[in-house]
């Protein structure tokens, strides 16, 4: 066999390092797959239990139909769902223009002692999904609604219709 | 096993800096003409023409500078790494210039991305920062160029400083997987992604914008990189004649 060209070498060399590294990368990303998720779902926290004053961010969609304010109108009490588990959720504070019920939350807060989940800060999340207003309302007349579509009013003012209000 | 000869392609042709410098020369403006004409094509339609979102409104019109930005950082980055390894394996002489040709461009564009990100986070999510998988690993890349810009000039010896930056540069494509899957391998505030293989969930209103944008994102990077190559190129020579007349004079 004749010896390797220097730069030959070198080719085998790297390539071979790069390989060892995306291994690694692939080894540390499925290592991280617990610890690097940003948030914890309903059934994640049903299955974990944690104990009351524990911080966590809770994540999921927000149930339909789950979504009241208390009689000041301060706290928004609504569900947080992930299809399998629920999480009943109250949170005072600036709610942002995105939050909807069916559409992506994180709520990050604790577990008070009566089960409820005591939201610090709540964020939207937001899909994949981007499309002229009038494309939503077309979908949803032809019986294909968007999920968090705005029917009548938009962000905190959807809780009008709520019954102690 | 032989390792494939790559020698015999004739990469020599444009390794000749003087001939890449004529052959970049004509070329670099027309890039650049090309990218602001595609770019102010695309903003006037995605900032004036576009529709708004049904959810977010007028924000989604970050899109527009945002995705494009992102998509070239990572690109450019893969480019830069591409140039590493051949500057590593072939000793390339524009290879290494390459490299640092392209990451302050790079890390600017990933400066663009997350800045807008950010701006447009604060509407839509409620706030400007938060550590999941995508935001933070863009935030690395955006380092892993200023760490590659550092390295550059870290050594008095240039040679030994490009080598070391070399390394990193093509170590950190590690993180160009992981940001792209970082929203389908764990969950993230950051939505998944909308353009796949199997089509676009964007509106195509918005996704004929988004795309004109992008090609003259492409346009402008290659053209501020063949800027940046020129520049250096020049550099080396001033440094060589100076060195010629020093040892001259000497």
């Amino acid at each position: 066999m004749a010896v390797a060209k220097p730069k030959q070498q070198r080719l085998v060399l790297a390539l071979a390092a790069l390989a060892v590294l995306a291994v690694a990368g692939v080894i540390a990303a499925f290592a991280l797959e617990d610890t690097a998720a940003y948030f914890k779902a309903p059934s994640d926290i049903a299955a974990e239990q944690p104990t009351p004053g524990q911080v966590i961010r809770l994540g999921g969609l927000v149930k339909e139909g789950s979504v009241t304010r208390s009689a000041d109108g301060l706290v928004l009490n609504f569900t947080v769902t992930d299809m399998k588990a629920d999480t009943a959720v109250s949170y005072r504070g600036l709610v942002p223009d995105l939050f909807r019920e069916k559409q992506g939350v994180i709520a990050t807060g604790s577990f008070d002692g009566n089960g409820r989940f005591v939201a610090k800060e709540l964020l939207a999340k937001h899909d994949e999904n981007y499309m002229p207003p009038e494309v939503a309302k077309a979908l949803e007349k032809n019986g294909h609604p968007v999920k968090g579509a705005p029917t009548a009013s938009v962000g905190g003012d959807m809780v009008a219709g709520d019954p102690a209000a | 096993m032989a390792a494939p000869d790559i020698s015999n392609l004739d990469l020599h042709a444009l390794a000749n800096p003087l001939r890449f410098t004529r052959f970049a020369t004509v070329l670099t403006p027309w890039l650049l003409l090309l990218g602001l004409g595609c770019l102010g094509a695309g903003l006037v339609q995605g900032l004036f023409l576009a529709p708004p979102d049904y959810l977010q409104g007028e924000v989604v019109r970050i899109l527009y500078v945002h995705v494009p930005s992102a998509w070239f950082a990572l690109g450019g980055y893969l480019g830069m790494a591409i140039a590493a390894l051949a500057a590593l394996v072939w000793r390339h002489p524009l290879a290494a210039l390459s490299v640092r040709a392209i990451a302050p461009v790079g890390a600017m564009f990933a400066a663009i991305c997350l800045v807008t990100g950010s701006i447009w986070g604060r509407p839509t999510w409620g706030t400007w920062w938060v550590w999941d998988g995508r935001l933070t690993s863009m935030l690395m890349l955006f380092l892993l160029y200023l760490g590659v810009i550092a390295l550059v000039h870290l050594h008095e010896d240039r040679a030994r400083g490009l080598k070391m930056a070399g390394y990193l540069a093509i170590v950190g494509t590690i993180n160009l997987p992981i940001i792209k899957f970082s929203v389908e391998w764990w969950n993230t505030l950051h939505q998944p992604a909308s353009i796949r293989v199997s089509g676009s969930s964007i509106h195509p209103e918005m996704l004929t914008p988004l795309l004109l944008s992008a090609l003259g994102f492409l346009f402008l990077f290659a053209g501020l990189v063949l800027v940046r190559m020129r520049t250096l190129i020049a550099e080396q020579r001033l440094e060589m004649r100076a060195l010629r007349r020093a040892a001259r004079a000497g």
